[in-house]
């Protein structure tokens, strides 16, 4: 229904406060959301960073920020290893990845590490974002 | 004896370490680098200059990899002869190393136009840490005030933030009539021009430096550059940052074929049994170009790496090609650029231009029947890896090539069968 709350959670997950009304009016550098809704209506999804198996994010990285844990299978991106030179942009095909403008780094969904469910799944009202494992 | 050696350990060392060992946990890998510390990231030295990094920053890899993949990291060593009927490449120290599966991953080094003056305390060249630090400390210890940067490719664009960046007054010096020409027309190149000048760094084009004057005091220290036309810039430092060329040296005199760089087939081979080579030494596939080509990127180096690591292990794997692809941050302006950015004019292919000149926002995509081969995005660049996807698996875009261009062009804007594919949609 492009609401928008994935948005929104996802940004108060990343912030420092973790509180709604801070998180979008005082808090420096100013949190972003990690998932993108995308309306082109009647569609209508949120995109964020598919975990690829083989991700080119990682193979095109400059600086080792991005990297694949061989555990988890997540993709992980270390702000601060993160030169910002937007090479993970320009290979990434969902287009999962933001610019941090202001950190001058990217930023990008990690699940909500340490927590059950992610912000964005957990508090999609209509239930159309679910979280589960899926084999490669 | 190791059963693979790997000559150079940047991008294309490290790929090809880490693909091997998908494949083979034990066989054993030596990796010869003439630097002491390979694992760090080369474009990173202008953060190094300006600042923004120090060297635990920039390593790419942890300090524990060479270890962790059970390397022998033969770090600063050179290897200066290979023989390939032997299997063996002989290094400076006197050491031989014999290989079964021999991957030359030696890169590329700076080119420097023969100049008068260029032997001059002061000049430099900017592909390694080791350049950086020189550079960094000759700006502490003579308090440098001015620099002349020749050439405006990424090279020279990065060095001359970070040395804006230092407080320094920068002239790039450009051959060609743009800057960035390699990578943006004329538009866009005008474009980032503008930035950069307002960021206070003068920008000479259509010229080249002459000559490299000595100070009045001291002939032996870079005083400033005489230009092709005869003007004068007076400066502190010069650095040469024209672009690099392969290093063959170590091929040269055996069989192994080389054009400008080392010839490669599209499992990275060479035309010698068990001898590969990938990242700048190699001519490596360009998918836009459809022909091998130099293509000096760190991406594409670590992906060459790979394909030839899988390769040396067993298993069979093409390189699928690559092409002129690079993002850029410096100046704040975020660009990226991929392929046929700037094509002559040709009935075949097709423009499409956005330019907004009061966001700065310049988008350009070239199409051959109705395939990306070319894309340009100047301030507005979120969606260049799906442009770049379409581009890569050769999309035909007919049907939706008004998207292509607005501002919410994205997954949701593609058709629902490609979405599919994507698995964006179920």
């Amino acid at each position: 229904m492009g609401c928008g709350l994935c948005e929104v959670y996802c940004t108060v997950q990343h912030s420092k406060s973790k509180d709604i009304i801070k998180a979008y009016n005082s808090e420096y550098p100013k949190p972003i959301s990690r998932v993108k809704l995308e309306v082109n209506k009647p569609v209508s999804f949120a995109i964020q960073c598919r975990h690829c198996q083989d991700a080119p994010c990682v193979t095109a990285c400059l600086s080792g920020a991005m990297q694949k844990d061989e555990k988890t299978g997540l993709v992980t991106h270390n702000a601060e290893k993160c030169m910002g030179c937007w090479t993970c942009i320009m290979v990434c095909p969902y287009g999962a990845i933001i610019m941090d403008k202001e950190g001058k780094v990217v930023a990008k969904c990690d699940l909500c590490q340490g927590f059950d469910e992610p912000a964005c799944v957990a508090n999609c009202p209509n239930e159309a974002l679910v979280f589960r494992e899926v084999k490669p | 004896m190791a059963k693979y050696v790997i000559v150079g350990a940047s991008a294309a060392g490290i790929g090809a370490v880490e693909a091997i060992r998908e494949v083979d946990q034990t066989g054993s890998i030596a990796i010869i680098s003439e630097e002491p510390c390979p694992q760090y990231s080369r474009p990173m030295i202008s953060d190094f200059v300006s600042g923004k990094a120090d060297f635990h920053k920039m390593k790419c890899r942890t300090d524990e990899f060479w270890k962790e993949n059970n390397v022998e990291a033969l770090t600063g060593k050179k290897a200066i002869a290979l023989n390939i009927t032997e299997k063996t490449v002989q290094l400076e120290s006197g050491e031989k190393v014999a290989y079964e599966k021999m991957l030359l991953a030696t890169g590329g080094k700076p080119f420097v136009p023969k100049m008068e003056g260029s032997e001059k305390d002061g000049v430099f060249t900017f592909t390694t840490i080791a350049d950086a630090q020189r550079l960094a400390a000759k700006i502490d210890s003579i308090n440098a005030k001015a620099a002349v940067v020749i050439g405006a490719g990424l090279i020279g664009i990065s060095v001359t933030e970070a040395l804006m960046k230092r407080g320094l007054k920068v002239t790039m010096v450009e051959l060609q009539e743009k800057i960035l020409s390699l990578l943006l027309d004329a538009k866009a190149s005008d474009l980032v021009e503008g930035v950069v000048k307002k960021a206070g760094v003068d920008i000479v084009t259509g010229q080249s430096v002459q000559k490299i004057l000595g100070k009045p005091d001291n002939e032996g220290a870079v005083g400033g550059v005489t230009l092709t036309k005869g003007d004068q810039v007076s400066c502190d430092l010069v650095i040469v940052a024209i672009g690099v060329v392969p290093r063959t040296e170590l091929v040269a005199g055996t069989a192994v074929k080389t054009n400008r760089g080392i010839v490669v087939d599209n499992m990275m081979q060479t035309n010698v049994l068990d001898v590969y080579a990938s990242g700048d030494v190699a001519e490596a596939y360009d998918f836009i170009m459809n022909q091998n080509r130099l293509l000096p990127l760190w991406p594409l180096a670590v992906l060459e790496g790979q394909v030839a690591g899988y390769n040396m292990a067993g298993k069979k794997t093409m390189y699928m090609g690559g092409t002129n692809m690079s993002s850029l941050k410096y100046f704040g302006i975020p660009i990226v650029s991929i392929g046929l950015t700037n094509p002559k004019e040709d009935p075949a292919l097709e423009v499409l231009v956005q330019n907004d000149a009061e966001r700065n926002v310049y988008k350009k995509l070239v199409l051959k029947n109705n395939v990306i081969v070319g894309l340009t995005l100047v301030n507005c660049i979120e969606r260049a890896g799906v442009l770049f996807y379409l581009m890569k698996n050769t999309i035909n875009v007919k049907k939706f090539k008004k998207t292509l261009l607005s501002d919410d062009f994205g997954l949701a804007t593609l058709p629902v069968g490609l979405q599919r594919k994507m698995c964006v949609v179920l």
